[in-house]
């Protein structure tokens, strides 16, 4: 190091008369080149005009109605206590404190966090797994793609009916076999824990496929002379996975975990149908929250307020995982 | 290490009907290198995956030495395989990618470093060890694909699968003859599967001739050259390819049309046969000069160093290669003469005499 560093020093001490002249000459140069471009300015001004924004318009324009728009309306309501259509009173910030302050949302706002957390833990390995012994090629494979495919086929609240009366302990298969067959306790409609394992479950069987689905296409795409290589180096079945499967994963697993967090985070239609929230607040995630203060309660302000922090809480979440899973390994 | 041997190996894709590869037995002896040629689609890669054992062969049996391998999976024949493409560990680094196939087999660290640092210095990749092999030029990381092939030192063969596809031609040819000296420093069999009669013909010290999955010739590139033993053969290596001639063997002399060519250097029945001569080896006697076929010169193509004629004979394209001095007018008919020695016959694809003179001459 000390070398490389005396080296230069060295010939700048032989050369210092010869580096001024040579950096009066570029100091000339670079004023000659500025006033050269000021002059093209200054001759031209309708070269630089801005006209080209118009091409946005478009996009702004349908951003404005899609989105922009349709924000705005719940910002109006976040800054007012409205007491009816034709009273309302300017509170400014007034909801955004109280909301993030009040312990049933901060509550339900650390129980969804959870839950996303679990959903991600074990459909993302699980989903992965699925891929990894799903057939590579031969008949089985359209087979094993309808059979893994076939939960996403179902709508939201035909898969929360489903889990309601499958995880009923009186006359639901599921329910009944682990009060009967297993022994265990089990009533997701009075045990909190049972109603938590009940909707994981649902998550769980409901949207694996989807991570399965877009890990197997992941898969699909690794020519097979990867795996040949692998045969000749002697990697074992691990290793296999762990330095070509999971490295070629990268990105549809980022938009996996993306999507899985977003839809776990905001999940509404099955919880609601299998257990309302309950017992008590046990289920009682953000949305279900949300809808019972904005359309239960009726309360505008708050739930304008509620919702424009739900939304930066996702777009924060989601930023960071986005940040984290391109940047890191490059 | 050992000899390869393979006993009657054939496959066949789909269960008996068509072979990819038809039966054959073949040794590949220690230490020489190999090219194998022949179109895409004639069985090369076939082969190949056989001998590594990516593919378990339909027929036959594989030896390396005296131990049978036929069964035995690639992780426990010791070869190494370099693809058409750079096969990397992406997110690992050049050493790392190196290291892989060593540290796999559970060798003592300083054994592996010291592997990966020979290795490293013999592909010029010492100065990218630290760099994540993703990171590199596809040149770099072919030659990363090749290290990992070299870095054990006790393999049975090294088998390249086209490996200079993805190469830029500048580099070909270094990396060629890196291969040559890599080969001659290591003492490895290699196996050199392509379907570029150049490269094949200044890599091996044998070349494997490979057409519709059978070996139709090998030998020393100048042997394929100067006689080659089938009419693919003389197609497919030279530039243009070996002319061929529709002829008639009677009583054991050669006939095209009226013109005598020469005797049938064996005894061979009457019939049909072709005569097949390099482009090298014909050469333009002025009209009417001794008695030979006849042919009308159709156009020159002017190639630098030198110039190939294009010519008809009873209607046959032949093509000649002269100096580059010389002229010939379209049209102009001319007798043609084969370079003795040079001309062979053959019948359904396959040598099956040469060309002789006549007695005394007359006729050549």
């Amino acid at each position: 190091m000390s070398e490389r560093t005396a080296a230069p020093a060295g010939q700048a001490d032989g050369r210092t008369d010869d580096q001024a002249d040579r950096r009066a000459d570029r100091r000339a140069e670079r004023r000659a080149e500025r006033q050269a471009e000021e002059g093209e300015r200054r001759a031209d001004p309708r070269r630089r005009n801005n006209r080209a924004w118009l091409l946005v318009l478009p996009v702004v324009v349908s951003v404005a109605f899609t989105a922009v728009i349709p924000l705005m309306t719940v910002v109006n309501f976040s800054v007012q206590d409205i007491f009816s259509p034709g009273d309302r009173l300017f509170v400014g910030l007034e909801w955004f404190r109280s909301v993030s302050r009040d312990p049933e949302v901060r509550a339900a706002f650390v129980r969804t966090l959870l839950f996303s957390a679990q959903v991600l833990l074990l459909e993302i390995p699980l989903g992965v797994l699925l891929a990894v012994s799903m057939p590579r090629r031969g008949v089985w494979v359209s087979v094993t793609l309808v059979l893994v495919a076939l939960p996403l086929l179902i709508p939201w609240n035909v898969v929360g009916t489903i889990w309601q009366i499958f995880a009923r302990p009186d006359i639901g298969l599921g329910g009944w076999a682990v009060n009967n067959v297993l022994g265990l306790e089990f009533n997701y409609t009075l045990d909190a824990t049972d109603a938590w394992i009940t909707v994981l479950a649902m998550d769980v069987w409901h949207w694996t496929p989807l991570v399965a689905l877009l890990a197997y296409a992941g898969l699909r795409s690794i020519p097979d002379p990867y795996f040949q290589a692998a045969q000749i180096d002697g990697a074992s079945a691990w290793a296999t996975f762990r330095h070509i499967q999971l490295p070629r994963l990268r990105g549809v697993l980022t938009i996996a975990i993306l999507l899985r967090f977003m839809d776990s985070f905001m999940i509404y239609t099955e919880p609601f149908v299998v257990t309302g929230g309950g017992p008590g607040n046990a289920t009682s995630f953000l949305s279900i929250l949300l809808s019972k203060i904005a359309v239960g309660q009726f309360d505008l302000g708050p739930a304008g307020a509620f919702s424009l922090l739900y939304f930066l809480a996702v777009q924060i979440v989601c930023y960071v995982f986005f940040t984290v899973l391109t940047r890191t390994g490059r | 290490m050992a000899d390869i041997r393979l006993e009657g190996v054939g496959h066949s894709y789909d269960g008996g009907r068509t072979w990819a590869l038809r039966p054959m037995t073949w040794t590949w002896r220690d230490g020489r290198a190999y090219a194998l040629l022949g179109p895409s689609g004639c069985g090369k890669s076939t082969l190949l995956n056989i001998i590594s054992g990516l593919l378990s062969p339909t027929v036959g049996r594989i030896w390396f030495g005296d131990r049978e391998v036929t069964g035995v999976p690639t992780a426990g024949r010791d070869i190494a395989q370099v693809f058409q493409f750079p096969v990397l560990y992406e997110e690992m680094s050049v050493y790392d990618n190196l290291a892989f196939p060593l540290r796999n087999r559970r060798r003592p660290k300083a054994e592996v470093d010291r592997r990966v640092r020979e290795v490293s210095r013999l592909l010029g990749l010492e100065e990218h060890l630290r760099r994540r092999s993703r990171r590199l030029d596809p040149g770099r990381q072919q030659l990363v694909s090749l290290g990992r092939g070299l870095v054990r030192a006790d393999v049975a063969a090294v088998l390249l699968d086209e490996p200079l596809t993805v190469v830029d031609p500048a580099m070909k040819w270094t990396l060629r003859s890196e291969l040559k000296q890599i080969h001659r420093d290591t003492g490895h069999t290699l196996i050199y599967v392509t379907h570029d009669q150049t490269e094949a013909l200044t890599f091996a010290e044998e070349v494997v001739v490979l057409n519709d999955g059978a070996i139709v010739q090998a030998g020393e590139p100048s042997e394929l050259f100067l006689s080659p033993a089938h009419e693919f053969v003389g197609h497919f290596i030279g530039s243009p390819g070996m002319n061929v001639l529709p002829a008639e063997l009677l009583d054991g002399v050669v006939r095209v049309g009226d013109a005598t060519l020469g005797r049938a250097s064996v005894e061979l029945p009457s019939g049909p046969v072709r005569v097949g001569v390099r482009p090298e080896f014909v050469r333009i006697g002025p009209a009417g000069a001794a008695s030979g076929p006849v042919a009308r010169v159709t156009g020159v193509d002017r190639m630098g160093a030198y110039n190939l004629v294009h010519a008809e004979v009873n209607g046959h394209p032949v093509i000649a290669r002269t100096d580059a001095a010389t002229t010939f007018d379209a049209g102009a008919t001319r007798v043609l003469r084969f370079a003795e020695g040079r001309a062979f016959l053959f019948r359904d694809a396959v040598r099956c005499g040469a060309l002789e003179p006549l007695d005394g001459r007359a006729g050549a």
